[in-house]
């Protein structure tokens, strides 16, 4: 396990579900039961319909890089270090997440580029996704 | 909807021309602010009777402000949607002075950016010393690493991935601001520069240089804003407001094309209400928090068609002397940047309309229509518009 220095989330009521299938390597989306559609990031309502009517939905961890930027100056703890990607990946969900993209050099990143996740563990209850290209 | 054009004027304006303060508290800048502002328009303190602010640093920012102004206002607004917020106000004392609730607000604005050591786009959005929000943005962006400058930049890089937009023409927008301050002798940067040497600055967050990015300093301001009555009997011609709008952008659920800005929601009803279109405008004040920000508000404000605004920008059309004039005073690119700029659009527009820069190089000619448009917070994940169009008398 490396040293996780960036930020870390909150877990909460809210979160909860997420966290722990993160660690066990699923990525978990939410698809709401009234009116069918997928919603990023995980919250207590259906953002559509406002029906609580909410469930887990195990992503396929696919998608491809919507936009990025190689960030070379950001001043916050775990990021001051060096060049990282900043991401938006689409899910094949058809939903966008902010991400990080790992396992590559940032020069070979590009729009379009096909990405599967990869979960680091920053502390024994956390496994945070990110992306690497696909294999 | 009501008609509400010319149901109320600028009449008073102040910039604080400091860009480095550090001696005075960001409640001083806008009390100095509001009092140049009042004089500016012949009115005293007696006369406020709204208040409306935003704070970087303070919240209850209408409370703290009133407390240290001694004033008993019948309507504080502290609205705060990031460096639009002014535009907000204007659009919410506009509504407040026509009910009749109000007949003099005043919009201010302060901070020390600059000598706070306030890292705005590169701090990471983590708000330090705010409570957390959860589940967004705090445990699904900030661990990431986003930046405010990295969310510009993704959506610069979507841009050029798109339409074909180029670093060159966006270095052209900076290019421009700075010509621009260089006739503003407040301005943070005043020598010229070139499209090579924006390209030569260091690389933020790809594809943004330095000097796509605004510059940061401490500064602040004031607008008086009057019912007509009361405006008619001010000292300077009043500056009359047409047509507001309003409008927010977010990811909607991770499914919004992040690419279109709240300015193509924010435009329509501003326009609606004032009764001009585009070709009305002689000129704009365009929040220009990155070169990138400028390109995509043309094309959202309906200035251009989507993906034209890389090529819109050539050839000085921006520029003074240019179609469509944006930024006389040098923009957040190279004149002033303190966090939040909305208010500063109010105010080149205020003064390119009473025509106070007749005579030199800086006056737009024959300027009878202006359009502000501030944005707030990040295009890349969520953020705030407000367009106003303002006539001279």
């Amino acid at each position: 396990m490396t040293t996780w220095n960036k930020p870390l989330p909150t877990i909460n009521g809210e979160t909860k579900t997420f966290w722990d299938m993160a660690r066990r390597g699923t990525l978990l989306i939410q698809k709401c039961d009234s009116c069918n559609e997928f919603q990023w990031y995980p919250r207590g309502i259906c953002s559509n319909c406002w029906s609580s009517d909410i469930k887990w939905f195990p992503s396929t961890g696919r998608g491809t890089v919507w936009t990025y930027t190689v960030t070379n100056q950001n001043r916050t703890q775990g990021f001051d270090t060096g060049p990282y990607v900043l991401a938006l990946v689409e899910l094949e969900e058809g939903v966008r997440m902010f991400t990080n993209i790992v396992e590559c050099d940032p020069k070979d990143v590009s729009i379009g580029m096909s990405v599967e996740v990869t979960f680091q563990q920053a502390t024994p209850q956390i496994s945070v996704p990110l992306f690497k290209p696909a294999s | 909807m009501v008609d509400l054009r010319r149901a109320a004027a600028i009449v008073g304006v102040h910039e604080h021309i400091t860009r480095y303060a550090p001696d005075k508290s960001e409640l001083q800048i806008q009390a100095e602010s509001i009092q140049k502002a009042l004089e500016d328009a012949g009115l005293e303190k007696k006369d406020v009777d709204g208040l409306f602010c935003a704070s970087m640093s303070v919240r209850n920012s209408g409370l703290n402000l009133a407390d240290y102004l001694n004033l008993y206002p019948k309507m504080v607004d502290n609205t705060t949607v990031g460096g639009g917020s002014f535009e907000f106000h204007l659009s919410h004392a506009l509504n407040a002075i026509h009910a009749g609730r109000i007949n003099c607000a005043v919009i201010t604005y302060a901070t020390q950016a600059r000598s706070g050591g306030v890292s705005v786009g590169t701090g990471g959005i983590s708000r330090q010393g705010h409570p957390r929000l959860d589940p967004s943005p705090d445990s699904f962006e900030e661990l990431y690493g986003l930046t405010t400058v990295g969310l510009y930049a993704m959506i610069a890089q979507r841009h050029m991935h798109l339409y074909g937009t180029t670093s060159e023409q966006l270095a052209e927008v900076a290019v421009t601001m700075r010509r621009h301050a260089s006739l503003n002798p407040e301005a943070l940067f005043r020598d010229p520069i070139t499209v090579e040497d924006v390209m030569r600055s260091p690389v933020v967050s790809t594809p943004l240089h330095r000097n796509d990015c605004c510059v940061i300093t401490d500064g602040g301001g004031a607008v008086v804003v009057a019912s007509p009555e009361l405006a008619r009997n001010c000292k300077q011609k009043p500056v009359w407001i047409l047509g507001a709008g309003e409008a927010v952008a977010h990811q909607g659920a991770g499914k919004r094309d992040l690419m279109y800005i709240a300015a193509k929601q924010s435009h329509a009803p501003a326009f609606e209400m004032a009764g001009v279109t585009q070709k009305d405008i002689d000129m704009a004040m365009i929040y220009d928090s990155f070169t990138i920000t400028v390109i995509e508000t043309l094309e959202d404000l309906g200035f251009c068609e989507k993906g034209e605004g890389g090529q819109y920008v050539l050839n000085g059309r921006i520029g003074l002397g240019g179609d469509m004039p944006i930024n006389t005073d040098g923009g957040g690119l190279s004149s002033n940047h303190p966090g939040m700029r909305g208010l500063f659009l109010l105010l080149e527009a205020t003064r390119q309309l009473r025509g106070q820069f007749e005579g030199t190089e800086r006056q737009v000619p024959d300027c009878k229509i202006a359009l502000c448009h501030g944005t707030g917070g990040a295009l890349g994940s969520r953020h705030s518009g407000g367009t106003v169009i303002l006539a001279k008398d």
